[in-house]
């Protein structure tokens, strides 16, 4: 057991948990943040994306443990008062249906837009498909999530 | 997972002595896919050394002609770096393209040739660049390192620090990607550079990563694609399962080889 | 209105999945809760000679080790499959025994033998480990063209040669005859390749028992919670309903693998009461490949007969169909009554045969998946057609339209009576939106970068609507198929409406309140959808087959018409006028030509506090129906895909896919072109990339996300979607359902795209690169003098 303190959508947390236990099992069954959410157990799925010190990491593929003073944002900690422009485009592009993958996706998409930014590039809906390679989802077949984050581009 | 115990420790030093100290302790560098094998209980490591704190294992630098790598560097930031953009290209693309953006903020190079997956885009790079693998103990050439599927020269309780790569004069990269993981089905990674034109694959051979002869003996003489043409690419040796055959991944090795030299 | 039928609402369940706050199963946590870890066969056939839980007993955390010998002797029942199917010889099916926890064999790599309770999940799963199974192997049968050979293992004792029934629909004789005469028969071996549904939310279960009520609480990722009641109280004998609540709070997508009752639910439940503590079992991605209802595998030959114009003059199919190790719910239907009564597809047919022999074999169970019998129908027909055109030197749409219906309703010579349809126009605007006649140019352009560009229709149709009762009750299903809502116009006139349909991403909370605001014409925001709990809604058969809409709102629909009469007279009472003069319209309830008028939730204040009803009239303003319909309702589309394949590696682009679709009357345009959009990307990766594998053994060579390729964003373009609308006149809104469309229509609209691109038909789904790359190899080579 290790006690592990971090920033967690800007409140500092700590709690004693078993060295084994991944960053998703962390946020879901200790501190109860049950956005990030688990589809696979190979790290291909995406659902449980989340920002670690701002860089988007499948939180069932990190310890809890290893991030001790780590940064830690999650869907719950996306809307700062108001919703995020990324969660707007996705409600208004219809980009969700069962909304389990949904979490994951906008994290990803966050990410990928403040990327881009910063390093000049152009997020063209071609790009977009590439850096959703590892974020499935079964319902929307993507067209409605790529135009989503199409729309958010635009907005952040 | 199973009950493990972390340590992450700040120098080389007790690294070693956490390794040593563990019943079946193991190094953590990025976890990509080490907590993936440990989440399906294919892997139960007493201790779990996470070697991403100790001083000088992330990052990339020159020294002289020669890039040097942290082992603890993730994929993200070999993909990003200035210095491995400038003087090797073609490895900062392929770093760019393993896996996807989140796997690759975390996975880290160290990992990756520790582990040394058959299909895993990294060793192809190391093995055709003729680069220099760094542990704490000693220099180990790429030729020596890669020993067949997951096996390297590594001694227990060894730990790459880094890795040396000659800038060449021209590198690049082709991977063909099995359609599901996304890993290599096959990756070609050609160089032409200090230690000559080289030819590595990856993703395709029964014992992991490995060079190609005739390939190379091709490219030496006339460094194009069209040169590929006759090179006879025997299926020997070569994986066979559900998303590619031996003769289909023959085939590819000679594709993806011209699509790097095309590229390079 | 803004927010009535066919208007593009924004979805009104939104929020809370976009902020993380959606509640699936696996996020609720009991009071009092232990994890459940199951016990699963590693081998695909074997005898159960003992189980040693001695040592898991001992391990940290776990309170008791479970077995099927106490699920048995605690009375719990074997699982059931609900449709009974009987064969030609007039037999009834063979259904083997499913115990929940398997005693005497195990049949599939992953059949539960016992179950571990512990205080946390891992420790479950490490004492699952610790379990020894003293297991005695057997030889196994993995793949069902060997299921039936002589010789093979014998899976069920009751089923001779795994055979579970040998049935047929249609006029063998006619068909023969009208083959016989055809001026060309065009011969097709196809496989349905074989599917893991994934809804990217694992199955989950929780269970909870109340020893002072003798009650259970489960909740759990259902499409149909009630039916998930009904069957684990009269046949599993888990309790009987009313001391059974089932909850099926959000649900991260379905598509079929969540309307079954699994082994799992029916163990957590039993558990809970055995340990009385909360069970919590959540499935991993691993558990799934290996537990959850797989789909399609068939293996068909067929063969279509053309007389010298190119009409259809006979179609006869040979199917077998690979069940699995045990008959799942629905999964005698999904080969036989929603696949063979489809092989007239959108055409002018006198003679259809379809043979189907369905097998056991040591794999998990088989059963439906998004479209369900159909797609495998529409796969048959729809290459039929492109090969026979290619084969006879036509357009493929030109053989398509000569044999196209025209007139509705229209019977078919399988069972159907199609209600409405325009399939000309549907396949005009396809064309027009798909520039089908720019296509050489795009394919010169291709060839100039080396890539092989072909083009595929699909041109389809469905019965969805599941289903009239009667009808299917006729056609041995075990349950009726109707919907019932209940409509709750509150003393504040705010409506609550209740319905047995069940949402796991269809937009329900939005389309279901869209006909609640068009009809009382009301704010959509001041209707609530209500679904999911057995405890609120009072009874309903759940979603699947493309139903919520023509059944599930059609019920809606009835409860309002029943309100509606109601508000008519207490208004007609209140204003002093004739209830023939009453209309609903603008927040009010009004006097026709007058200014006499009451606010909407006036109204319903009026029936709640009673002061003032018409004499002998009930307080209060709730009304529920129940709806079956009359006929299934029958969606068309037309699908054309535009793929470009690379010669070197065998790697197949999907460029361009146009779907024009009639699904009846669209209440929300963007939610029905989101179902395209998902339906098509399924049916795009059936057709290139998603396929179980078992290996001979029976062991699971695709058992993770590593092996089985879900599409991703980049293996599907943006899609264009047409629609026409022809109103399906057996139900109130004229919808006919659109969730299955895609996932229906688009594989063989891809594989006569990739077969048009390759200049070869000898070519199985999945289209992976290595297979098209050996198709194009094997067409390349001479063929050999024999």
């Amino acid at each position: 057991m290790t006690n592990v303190k971090m920033k967690v959508n800007g409140k500092t947390v700590a709690r004693e948990v078993p060295d084994e236990t991944l960053l998703s099992e962390f946020l879901r069954e200790h501190l109860r943040l049950t956005g990030t959410h688990i589809g696979c157990d190979t790290s291909q799925c995406g659902a449980c994306a989340v920002h670690v010190n701002g860089k988007m990491v499948k939180a069932c593929t990190a310890l809890a443990v290893s991030l001790e003073g780590a940064e830690v944002t999650t869907i719950e900690g996306l809307a700062n008062g108001e919703l995020h422009p990324m969660q707007v485009a996705f409600h208004d592009n219809h980009g969700l249906q069962c909304g389990f993958c949904t979490p994951g996706m906008i994290m990803a998409g966050v990410d990928m837009v403040n990327r881009y930014k910063a390093e000049g590039r152009e997020l063209t809906s071609e790009a977009i498909r590439h850096e959703l390679e590892g974020n499935i989802c079964r319902c929307t077949g993507y067209h409605n999530i790529v135009k989503s984050i199409e729309d958010a581009a635009a907005k952040m | 997972m199973y009950p493990v115990k972390y340590h992450k420790p700040n120098t080389i030093d007790d690294a070693v002595a956490a390794l040593a100290a563990g019943e079946e302790a193991m190094v953590l560098a990025g976890g990509q896919t080490l907590l993936a094998t440990m989440k399906q209980h294919l892997a139960s490591p007493s201790d779990l050394v996470d070697i991403r704190g100790i001083d000088g294992m992330v990052g990339a630098c020159i020294d002289g002609d020669t890039l040097v790598i942290g082992a603890a560097t993730t994929h993200a930031e070999v993909a990003g770096s200035a210095v491995v953009r400038k003087h090797c290209p073609g490895l900062a693309a392929l770093a760019g393209n393993i896996g996807d953006p989140a796997v690759r903020n975390m996975g880290t190079i160290g990992g990756s040739l520790a582990n040394n997956d058959p299909a895993a885009c990294y060793p192809s790079a190391m093995l055709a660049l003729g680069a220099t693998i760094v542990t704490n103990t000693r220099q180990i050439s790429a030729d020596d390192y890669f020993q067949g599927m997951f096996a390297t020269a590594l001694e227990e309780g060894e730990i790459i620090t880094s890795v040396r790569v000659d800038a060449p004069a021209k590198a690049a990269y082709a991977k063909f990607a099995q359609p599901a993981s996304l890993f290599a089905l096959v990756g070609v990674f050609v160089a032409d550079g200090p230690h000559g034109v080289r030819v590595a694959v990856t993703g395709a051979g029964d014992d992991g990563v490995f060079r190609h002869a005739g390939l190379e003996a091709a490219l030496a003489s006339d460094w194009s694609a069209g040169a590929l043409d006759s090179v006879d690419v025997s299926e020997d040796g070569l994986i066979s399962d559900i998303h590619g055959s031996a003769d289909y991944r023959a085939h590819l090795i000679k594709v993806m080889a011209k699509r790097a030299v095309a590229a390079a | 209105m803004s927010s009535g039928i066919g208007k593009s609402v924004k979805r009104k369940e939104d929020k809370r999945f976009i902020t993380g706050k959606g509640r699936y199963t696996d996020d609720h946590r009991m009071d009092n809760q232990a994890y459940a870890a199951f016990v699963r066969s590693s081998h695909a056939h074997a005898r159960v000679k003992g189980i040693d839980a001695s040592a898991a007993r001992e391990m940290p955390g776990v309170i008791d080790v479970l077995d099927g010998h106490q699920l048995t002797a605690d009375g719990i029942g074997n699982i059931i499959c609900g449709w009974a199917i009987t064969s030609k010889d007039g037999s009834p099916m063979n259904m083997g025994a499913w115990s929940a926890l398997a005693t005497e064999k195990v049949r599939y790599v992953g059949d539960a033998v016992a179950v571990v309770i512990a205080e946390t999940q891992s420790q479950a799963r490490i004492a699952a480990e610790a379990v020894e199974v003293d297991y005695e192997e057997l030889p196994v049968v993995a793949h069902v063209a060997k299921a039936g050979a002589e010789g093979a293992p014998q899976i069920h004792d009751n089923a001779p040669g795994n055979l579970i029934y040998d049935w047929e629909l249609g006029d063998e004789a006619a068909t023969d005859k009208g083959l016989a005469e055809a001026a060309h028969v065009t011969t097709l071996d196809v496989t349905q390749n074989r599917l893991s549904p994934n809804p990217m939310e694992p199955r989950s279960a929780i269970a909870t028992y109340d020893d002072a009520e003798e009650h259970y609480t489960l909740y759990t990722t259902s499409q149909n919670p009630h039916v998930a009641r009904l069957v684990l109280s009269a046949f599993y004998n888990v309790a009987p309903e009313h001391k059974l609540r089932v909850i099926a709070p959000d649900v991260g997508g379905g598509f079929g693998a969540k309307i079954y009752i699994y082994p799992e639910e029916i163990t957590c439940l039993w558990a809970s009461m055995k340990t009385n503590r909360s069970i919590k079992w959540t499935s991993d991605r691993g558990e799934a490949f290996m537990t959850d209802a797989h789909a399609r595998d068939h293996v068909t030959t067929a063969k279509m007969g053309f007389d010298s114009d190119g009409k259809i003059t006979g179609f006869k199919i040979d199917t077998i169909a690979n069940l699995g190790a045990y008959m799942s719910l629905f999964s005698s239907s999904v080969p036989t009554y929603l696949y063979a009564p489809l092989m007239s597809g959108q055409y002018q047919m006198e003679n259809i045969y379809c043979n189907v022999k369905a097998y056991y074999t040591n794999t998990v169970p088989v059963d439906a998946y998004r479209g369900a019998g159909r797609p495998e129908a529409t796969y048959l027909v729809e290459r039929m057609m492109e090969t026979a055109a290619r084969e006879m030197g036509m357009d493929p749409a030109e053989l398509r339209r000569r044999n196209f219906i025209t007139e509705f309703p229209h019977q078919t010579p399988v069972l159907m009576q199609y209600d409405a349809g325009d399939f000309h126009t549907i396949l005009d605007k396809a064309q027009k939106a798909a520039d089908v006649a720019g296509f050489p140019a795009r394919k010169a352009e291709a060839a100039s970068r080396g890539k092989l560009r072909g083009l595929g229709y699909s041109t389809f149709i469905e019965a969805c609507g599941l289903a009239p009762s009667k009808a299917a009750g006729s056609l041995g299903a075990g349950v009726g198929l109707w919907e019932s809502a209940e409509v709750r116009v509150n003393p504040v006139g705010t409506v609550e409406i209740l319905t047995g349909s069940h949402s796991h991403g269809q937009g329900h909370e939005t389309t279901f309140a869209q006909i609640v605001a068009d009809r009382f014409d009301i704010p959509v925001e001041n209707v609530q959808i209500v679904h999911g709990d057995t405890d609120k809604v009072q009874f309903g058969m759940g979603t699947y087959g493309s139903r919520s809409a023509p059944v599930g709102m059609s019920a809606v629909v009835k409860a309002m018409d029943k309100v509606e009469a109601k508000v008519r007279k207490i208004a007609a009472h209140t204003l002093e006028a004739s209830e023939d003069d009453i209309v609903i319209e603008g927040g009010q309830v009004k006097v026709a030509g007058t200014d006499k008028a009451m606010a909407w939730h006036e109204v319903g204040l009026a029936a709640y506090i009673a002061h003032n009803l018409p004499d002998g009239m009930e307080p209060g303003l709730k009304e529920t129906a129940f709806f079956d319909p009359v006929n299934f309702s029958f969606p068309s589309g037309a699908f054309i895909c535009e793929v470009e394949v690379d010669p070197e590696t065998g790697h197949t682009e999907v460029v361009n896919f146009t779907s024009a679709d009639d699904f009846g009357t669209i209440i929300n345009p963007m939610i029905v072109e989101g179902q395209v959009h998902g339906g098509v990307t399924q049916g795009i990766g059936q057709a290139l990339l998603e396929q179980v594998i078992y290996d001979e053994d029976g062991q699971l060579l695709t058992g993770s996300y590593m092996d089985y390729t879900m599409p991703r964003a980049a293996d599907v373009p943006f899609f264009s979607v047409q629609h026409h609308e022809t109103p399906s006149p057996n139900n109130p809104l004229g919808v006919k359902g659109c969730g299955e469309a895609g996932a229906i229509g688009a594989p063989p609209a891809v594989i006569n795209a990739i077969t048009d691109a390759i200049g070869t038909n000898d070519l199985a789904m999945p289209a992976t690169p290595l297979a098209v790359w050996r198709a194009l190899q094997a067409a390349s080579k001479p063929i050999a003098a024999e």
